[in-house]
């Protein structure tokens, strides 16, 4: 998992961190490249926020190193730079705005080394940057969520940090104005040369967002790499989950191939005779006419989802076992009619297989 | 999947974290202060067992018994008499419109300002045999000194009715808070069904708002126990009078100890009410949706019944005494005010100053610890020492001073044979002791309020602060500083207030020679000096008046609805020595 460390942006490595018995983050290693935005995603208590603070050293760092721009933040030979001394910045869940401060005060509170004419000059630059110019003498009650969070974007790069991170940014907002901010969040840090990292428990706003993705679970990193890779290439079941909804074909390998009712599967490395699942997304299977010695199954269920549709499909797989329901995506509109037979071929290149779960 | 509960500890981890780096030690401070703090009221829990010899026995034969009497027909005496009061004005200014009732939602606030024993100066001035009122019924009547029947004020009835109209405030607060925060709904509800008014009360209203009509009550009752100024004067004996007269007359430390611990179990019962009467008003929200009280449109009899309904607490509490104290320091203002009475204002001023900026340094410190790191153990520490609210001024009074004497030999001893100094007395009869006793019954006030503020300061906008390049110093400078001024003034101005009407702790523990307004109003009172002890009695209630002004703003600036009013408890209100 290790890749060569550049020498500037961010670098995780071997951060690991307890709160008393419980191993919160588990030997986290990652970089994030100078412009790069790196996401985080998981469920909640997975370690993202506690990762987020020991990186702005809001937490002592037990294990491991963090480097920013070559320099060793915090180390296990005692270095640890004081979070008000580090490049980098923070964007809160709660935004955290400074209830007795203007907006254009909370923007040019991380100014302070400058004189007060650039620091104006700055802040509104930054308050312009994110549609806010009009607002900068407002205080942060009389604001939206929705504009507390541009000035709370704002006042995190204001300074012109190092390394940018954003924790659950969107979280707080309804989903009509997340999508409006989330692109407004892109292109505002797309256009610095900041490495950013984006906390989130949601696999789209991550795909959205990131260049790169890490997915943890349970303090640990199961899969990092660009959206496609882990999309297409999944390392495990948790992670094919997380992007799309799957359909789970059980079966045992024989001769390196799994047999299943839609046909062989390539069994990776798996021994003769393992338990094994195949996991195969909905956009995976391709519907067509019944063909001789194909696999074929009944429409139980076509609906349209707007841009593409889905088809509920039941497998007969035999007398003794239960009809397979698959869930199969097609992109036109023209579905098959609910009773129909349809043939199905399956993409054999994106079928994933895990071993099968206990149960 | 994590858990639900890992989650959590998740959530709470990041908060708590290392949040207040640079304040290392604080919790240490906290558990130490409450520690301190604590130890009167164990030092007398701790005399329980103390063989008290004879005098014990004494005591339970002769004056004992009366002193339960006493302070049971108090209790129940103040309690109905605040509850009247209390509950009926609540309601008729919160559910009923009628002339005036705008000005009785806060001017109903006012006896607050007085303390009981100066209510009882001034109506025994205004009632007694040679004043104004008898004797104008004589003159006016013909009448002879045994020709008619008067009320004696002096008397247990009196000091039920002093205490009631000054304490009252307590029950009007919390229930009209309780009032106000029923839904509208639940009401409307009540009359559809075929309830009148009075039946929507009986049978709606009321039970919804019990708890906080309870909790009021137990706050009213406390300050009753507290009270020595009223009764000592009535010469209605009950255990803090008993406490006084069995420590100063009889010398008897022990025995004044296991009375202290008798009415410590009173104190503890009321404290048990209050907090689970608080805890079951979370439960009482029946609907979120809230609207402007529809209030009974009162016409006619109704309307003048509930004006004198209102206006008679305000008169009888605060205006009609207010007046007497005023027109009896105007009479004697130029013989009394003089290098003296300004040196005994400087002395009342000089403690509430000492006790009000000591009890906000302390409170800060607690409450800092608690955020640094939530501990049970802190957390605990911190309603320890939160809990001298509830103990009468002569219990902690007595607690310290039994301790005092043998700390001070201690140092002393110590000083002398390690640097050869000596520290001489350093609480028993000074004014470091008397602070502390006022720490011990005030820092809830301050506590409440500090807490109240800094709880509004998100742990993330230290996280801001800090990840923007600002050091602890600073952040506490420009963002905790500002943020919380306000509250500190508050906490700062409330305690100061309570210093100044304090009574039995002052009485038991002020160093020799050193008077202030309360003491020179209570020795000049004891005098039958009634009219030379106006000009320290006015003073008092002029400061008093303060914290009602804070009040009332509180009161207006919550809208109908929100969740209510000010805080009360232990944060408000006067202290009746």
């Amino acid at each position: 998992m290790a890749e060569p460390a550049p020498r500037t942006g961010l670098q995780v490595e071997a951060v690991s961190h307890r709160f008393g018995e419980r191993a919160v983050v588990d030997d986290v290693s990652f970089s994030v490249a100078p412009g790069e935005i790196f996401c985080l995603l998981g469920p909640s208590g997975c370690g993202k926020t506690t990762l987020l603070r020991l990186i702005a050293g809001l937490e002592t760092l037990q294990h491991g190193r963090v480097v920013i721009n070559d320099r060793v933040m915090a180390d296990t030979t005692g270095i640890d730079v004081p979070p008000e001394n580090r490049p980098m910045s923070l964007l809160f869940q709660d935004f955290a705005l400074f209830p007795h401060m203007t907006a254009l005060q909370n923007v040019a509170f991380g100014l302070k080394a400058l004189d007060p004419g650039t620091r104006r000059e700055r802040s509104l630059e930054v308050l312009g940057q994110v549609g806010m110019l009009g607002h900068a003498e407002r205080y942060p009650h009389e604001l939206s969520g929705g504009e507390q969070q541009r000035i709370a974007l704002a006042r995190a790069r204001a300074p012109r940090p190092r390394v940018m991170m954003l924790d659950e940014p969107f979280s707080n907002l309804d989903v009509s104005l997340r999508s409006q901010l989330r692109d407004l969040v892109l292109h505002v840090i797309k256009r610095t040369t900041a490495s950013s990292v984006i906390v989130t428990h949601d696999p789209e706003e991550a795909m959205f967002m990131g260049d790169r993705i890490a997915v943890m679970r349970d303090g640990r990193i199961l899969q990092q790499g660009p959206p496609e890779e882990l999309y297409d290439r999944p390392l495990n079941a948790f992670v094919a989950e997380l992007f799309s909804d799957v359909n789970r074909i059980r079966g045992v390998v024989r001769n390196g191939r799994v047999e299943t009712a839609l046909g062989d599967v390539a069994a990776n490395e798996f021994a003769d005779g393992t338990e094994v699942e195949a996991l195969v997304r909905p956009d995976s299977l391709i519907l067509g006419p019944v063909e001789e010695g194909g696999a074929s199954g009944t429409v139980l269920a076509a609906r349209m989802l707007g841009e593409s549709s889905l088809v509920h499909l039941g497998v007969a797989q035999g007398a003794d076992v239960e009809d397979l329901h698959l869930h199969v995506r097609i992109p036109s509109r023209s579905r098959p009619r609910e009773g129909n037979t349809v043939g199905i071929t399956l993409d054999t290149d994106r079928v994933f297989v895990f071993p099968a779960p206990e149960c | 999947m994590a858990s639900f509960q890992t989650a959590l500890n998740d959530r709470l981890a990041s908060v708590i974290g290392r949040g207040g780096r640079g304040f290392d030690g604080w919790s240490l401070a906290a558990v130490a202060v409450a520690a301190i703090l604590a130890a009167p009221i164990l030092v007398i829990l701790g005399h329980v067992f103390v063989p008290a010899g004879d005098i014990w026995a004494h005591l339970a034969s002769t004056v004992l018994p009366r002193y339960v009497f006493n302070t049971l027909w108090l209790f129940v005496g103040v309690g109905a008499g605040t509850l009247v009061i209390g509950v009926g004005c609540a309601w008729l200014v919160t559910m009923c419109r009628f002339p005036g009732a705008g000005v009785f939602e806060w001017a109903l606030l006012l006896p607050f300002a007085v303390p009981a024993y100066v209510l009882a100066y001034a109506y025994t001035g205004m009632f007694e045999f040679a004043g104004p009122v008898q004797t104008w019924m004589r003159e006016a009547f013909g009448w002879g000194p045994h020709d008619y029947w008067f009320p004696e004020i002096r008397s247990l009835g009196g000091a039920v009715a002093m205490m009631s109209l000054v304490l009252y405030p307590y029950v009007y607060l919390l229930s009209r808070a309780a009032f106000l925060e029923q839904s509208v709904c639940v009401l409307e509800v009540s009359r559809t069904l075929g309830s009148g008014p009075w039946r929507s009360f009986a049978t709606v209203a009321l039970p919804l708002a019990r708890p906080g009509i309870v909790a009021g009550l137990s706050l009213a009752l406390m300050e009753t126990l507290n009270d020595f100024g009223t009764v000592d004067y009535f010469a209605v004996d009950t255990f803090t009078t008993g406490i006084y007269r069995t420590w100063l007359g009889l010398g008897e430390a022990a025995a004044a100890a296991q009375l202290a611990a008798i009415l410590l179990l009173f104190v503890f019962s009321l404290v048990i009410i209050e907090r689970w009467s608080r805890r079951r008003m979370r439960f009482h929200h029946t609907s979120n949706r809230y609207r402007r009280l529809p209030g009974y449109r009162l016409t006619g009899a109704r309307a003048c019944g509930a004006f004198a309904a209102c206006v008679s607490p305000i008169l009888l509490g605060f205006v009609l005494p207010g007046a007497a104290l005023l027109a009896w320091s105007i009479e004697t203002a130029e013989e009394v005010i003089d290098a003296r009475f300004l040196g005994f204002a400087f002395n009342s001023f000089a403690l509430a100053t000492l006790t009000s900026v000591a009890a906000v340094g302390v409170a800060v410190v607690l409450v800092y610890g608690t955020r640094r790191r939530q501990s049970t153990l802190i957390t605990a520490s911190v309603r320890v020492a939160g809990m001298g609210y509830a103990v009468p001024g002569a219990v902690i009074a007595v607690g310290i001073l039994l301790v005092s004497s043998q700390i001070d030999n201690t140092i002393d001893g110590w000083l002398r044979a390690t640097l050869g100094v000596s520290s001489g007395l350093i609480f028993t009869g000074t004014v470091a002791g008397i602070v502390f006793a006022y720490l011990v019954r005030f820092l809830a006030i301050s506590l409440n309020t500090v807490e109240a503020s800094l709880s509004k300061i998100a742990p993330n906008m230290d996280a801001a602060a800090r990840t923007l390049g600002h050091r602890p110093g600073s952040m506490l400078r420009r963002v905790h500083a500002p943020l919380m001024w306000g509250s500190l003034l508050t906490a700062a101005t409330l305690v100061f207030v309570d210093v100044m009407k304090e009574l039995p702790a002052t009485i038991i523990m002020r160093p020799f020679n050193f008077d202030t307004l309360a003491i020179r109003a209570y020795q000049l009172a004891s005098d039958e000096q009634l009219a030379e002890a106006s000009p320290a009695a006015l003073g008092i209630v002029l400061v008093g008046i303060v914290p009602v002004i804070l009040l009332s703003l509180a009161i207006a600036r919550s809208r109908p609805g929100s969740s209510a009013g000010p805080s009360t408890g232990p944060s408000t209100g006067p202290n009746h020595g």
